[in-house]
């Protein structure tokens, strides 16, 4: 219980610091946006020293510091890579530092400043316009050339999230979404055999749920991950929570309004107990108590581990289109590793291999990034469904400090009008002001 | 010093003056360096952990500082400004904080001052298992705030928690939000964080009891008093030096609390529980906003100061 707790947390902090790299930039901005500032000059010519990527790497022994934030199931998973690729590679020595997310991102920009922080590393793609604004991490499009990795291999939204100010900044190596979990149990007894795909059938399975004696087959969360159902259906429901330029919040639209009605209606209608605190949903659903939960894919390894009977299925379409919240870990470099043409071509060769070898990473519940390992790699995987709807995922745009202030305020409007202490409308409408206004803040202090 | 009035009889004091003496004819002839000498382990720490950070804080807080930004323009009083200025965004917001940090101590505080009073005057009694029950309220002291925060959100959540369901089998309320709507939620904190430091003053009450000389009470019973005048005359004379400490520290640690709504209650329902040390770790750790945050931080020590001052009079000594 401890272990899940901690990971919960982990989960939970994830949001908190949530700021995304959705773009729909072109590529051909993405290949050319280079040499324009001191480190794409400087990293410009790494790739030219080191001439043709092989993917081999023949310098002197180098160390790698690598950072990353995986203390989950995901963990040991990340373990295993990193330490077959120290026993093929025996000149370059990856040294794995691993943060819980939370601190990572307060801990990473503080250790860069000082000198002292990774050489590569992997955070969220929400997390990349932040730091690429702050300068800890630099552009990578010269890495993604050589590497001939391009769109083809990824689909266009993962690809393009990856992209700040037209250049990119990270390396897909996942993609992981909220999904719908059932107990299979409860829709055996319930007589449901196909999971609900829209809202009709989905409410429907509900009803069948109580009529089968679970009186509360759908518990609402009001924090995590209450805010990333939110944005699911106010992306299903057409609406945008962000400007994409930054300058201001938009989640208290009309659309935003309906999204959250229909959540605090699940309590109302009694489908869900009120005050439902952070975790609970989930240790309820673990524990058989209510039927089905919305949560990241990548609580599966978790409840393979728990023994509860589930499966998953996508989020039904509760409004117009069937669409879902999702983030990627997304490789990065630093500018300190710019500065060492070893370490340089050591870490090339590291985020390539590594990329190449992601279908391992399906086990740590995440869906890999690249379309050529995808299928294979989930396949049979609880996550499938999932990976094959990945057109039907949405990111965060990549506005530098967007996390904060979602945590700010779009988080607290939520878990409000849930708890039922705010109408949603009255609660959306007063955090998007807020929002608009740190945007504005932010805008300025990130020079526009 | 009134300490050593109240518990040590004349002689005594003259003993220890003569010490003084002899000690201060031997600090002369080794050079007026060694109290120093002595002094200065402590004295780096002091000036690199608190005297710096007191300067340069100031200092941040007269900018705009993002230490990731190469840009830390200086804006003068402005981030005070803000913080007083009721148009501005962060005026509510740090003043709601500061209301959550006034309402959590106002509650904790007489309960810990009076609770752990009541424990140890049962505790320096003698009675079979004494020292048993002296760790059993020490215990919870020694845990964690993370520890402690976990264990009590899933003990008090409302629909899956222990504490509800006791409760309901008990015949009492069972739907009691406590980790999710207000007045609960102060409640709960208020209620675990007694739980968890208790011990702590308990502690130092029980040393200071078992400093006041027996005989005061012995002459207190010949003089004829009852149990309630011997600890209004003899006990709460006794304990009045350690009862300034105790509220001292007391107000500063519930007014520096954080962790316990941070872990149990996210500073929720909304933000109702986000104390200021909460939004001014969230103001300068998460958001880099370095200069609010240190004015932030420079306004709550300002109120702690008065309120030390306050309590220094209080308990200052009357004389008659």
């Amino acid at each position: 219980m401890m272990r899940t707790t901690a990971r919960q947390r982990v989960r939970t902090r994830r949001t908190l610091a949530t700021c995304a790299v959705t773009v729909t930039a072109a590529l051909a901005l993405a290949a050319c946006g280079g040499g324009t500032t001191p480190e794409e000059v400087a990293g410009g010519g790494g790739s030219e020293g080191a001439g043709e990527f092989t993917g081999e790497y023949d310098g002197p022994d180098v160390e790698l510091s690598y950072w990353n934030g995986f203390t989950g199931g995901d963990g040991p998973f990340m373990q295993g890579l990193v330490d077959q690729f120290n026993e093929e590679h025996p000149n370059i020595k990856v040294v794995p530092n691993t943060i819980q997310w939370a601190d990572f991102y307060q801990r990473v920009p503080a250790a860069v400043n000082a000198g002292e922080g990774p050489d590569v590393g992997v955070m969220h793609l929400d997390q990349l316009a932040t730091n690429a604004a702050r300068s800890v991490i630099v552009p990578l499009d010269d890495v993604a050339e050589a590497l001939e990795l391009s769109e083809d291999d990824f689909s266009e939204e993962v690809w393009s999230a990856g992209i700040y100010e037209d250049q990119r900044y990270g390396i897909p190596l996942d993609v992981h979404s909220l999904a719908m979990f059932y107990n299979t149990e409860h829709f055996e007894a319930a007589g449901i055999t196909e999971p609900p795909t829209d809202e009709e059938s989905f409410m429907a399975a509900l009803d069948a749920l109580q009529a089968a004696g679970y009186q509360q087959p759908f518990w609402m969360p009001a924090r995590w991950p209450g805010h990333l159902m939110f944005l699911s259906l106010l992306w299903q429901n057409g609406g945008e929570p962000y400007a994409e330029d930054g300058s201001e919040a938009r989640f208290g639209s009309e659309e935003g309004v309906e999204a959250l009605q229909w959540m605090r209606g699940i309590v109302d209608a009694g489908y869900s107990p009120s005050d439902v605190a952070q975790d609970s949903q989930y240790v309820a659903f673990k524990n058989g108590e209510t039927s089905i939960t919305w949560d990241g894919i990548w609580q599966i390894n978790d409840l393979e581990a728990s023994g509860v009977p589930y499966a998953l299925a996508p989020i039904p379409a509760i409004f117009d289109e069937q669409l879902m919240w999702a983030n990627s870990h997304q490789f990065f470099m630093t500018k300190q590793v710019r500065a060492d043409e070893n370490k340089y071509e050591a870490a090339r060769v590291f985020i390539a291999w590594m990329s190449e070898q992601s279908a391992d990473w399906a086990g740590a519940a995440m869906i890999p990034a690249r379309e050529s390992i995808r299928e294979e790699a989930v396949s049979g995987m609880p996550q499938e469904p999932i990976a094959n709807l990945l057109d039907n995922v949405r990111f965060l745009p990549p506005v530098p400090g967007i996390g904060t202030v979602q945590s700010e305020t779009l988080e607290q409007a939520v878990a409000n009008a849930i708890l039922g202490q705010e109408e949603p409308q009255a609660a959306l409408e007063s955090a998007q002001g807020r929002a608009t206004e740190l945007m504005q803040e932010n805008l300025e202090s990130f020079g526009g | 010093m009134s300490q050593t009035r109240v518990a040590a009889p004349g002689d005594t004091v003259d003993v220890v003056r003569r010490d003084q003496r002899a000690s201060r004819r031997g600090v002369a002839k080794h050079g007026k360096v060694t109290p120093w000498l002595f002094l200065l382990p402590y004295l780096v720490l002091f000036i690199s952990f608190v005297l710096l950070p007191i300067v340069l804080g100031l200092w941040i807080s007269l900018h705009r500082w993002d230490y990731t930004l190469p840009g830390k323009p200086f804006v003068g009083l402005e981030n005070y400004q803000d913080l007083f200025d009721s148009g501005s965004g962060i005026y509510s917001i740090f003043w709601n904080s500061m209301r959550a940090t006034g309402i959590f101590t106002v509650a904790s505080v007489p309960l810990l001052l009076v609770l752990p009073l009541l424990v140890a005057l049962a505790m320096n009694r003698k009675f079979p298992g004494r020292n048993l029950f002296r760790a059993v309220y020490f215990a919870p002291y020694v845990l964690g705030v993370a520890v402690v925060g976990v264990l009590w959100r899933y003990l008090l959540d409302a629909n899956i928690g222990l504490v509800n369901h006791y409760l309901g089998a008990l015949g009492l309320p069972d739907d009691t939000a406590w980790l999710t709507s207000t007045p609960a939620v102060w409640v709960a904190l208020v209620g675990v964080t007694v739980w968890w430091t208790m011990g702590y003053n308990a502690v130092i009450y029980l040393a200071a009891l078992q400093d006041i000389p027996k005989e005061l009470y012995e002459a207190a019973r010949v003089d004829g008093a009852n149990r309630w005048q011997q600890f209004v005359n003899v006990t709460f004379p006794g304990l009045r030096p350690v009862l300034a400490f105790i509220t001292m520290i007391t107000i500063i640690a519930s007014a520096n609390m954080f962790g316990q709504s941070y872990l149990m209650t996210q500073g929720g329902p909304g933000r109702e529980t986000r104390t200021a040390i909460y939004q001014i770790a969230e103001t300068g750790l998460r958001n880099f906003s370095m200069g609010d945050a240190a004015a932030m931080s420079y306004v709550l020590t300002a109120f702690l100061m008065v309120l030390s001052v306050l309590v220094f009079w209080l308990f200052r000594e009357r004389r008659s």
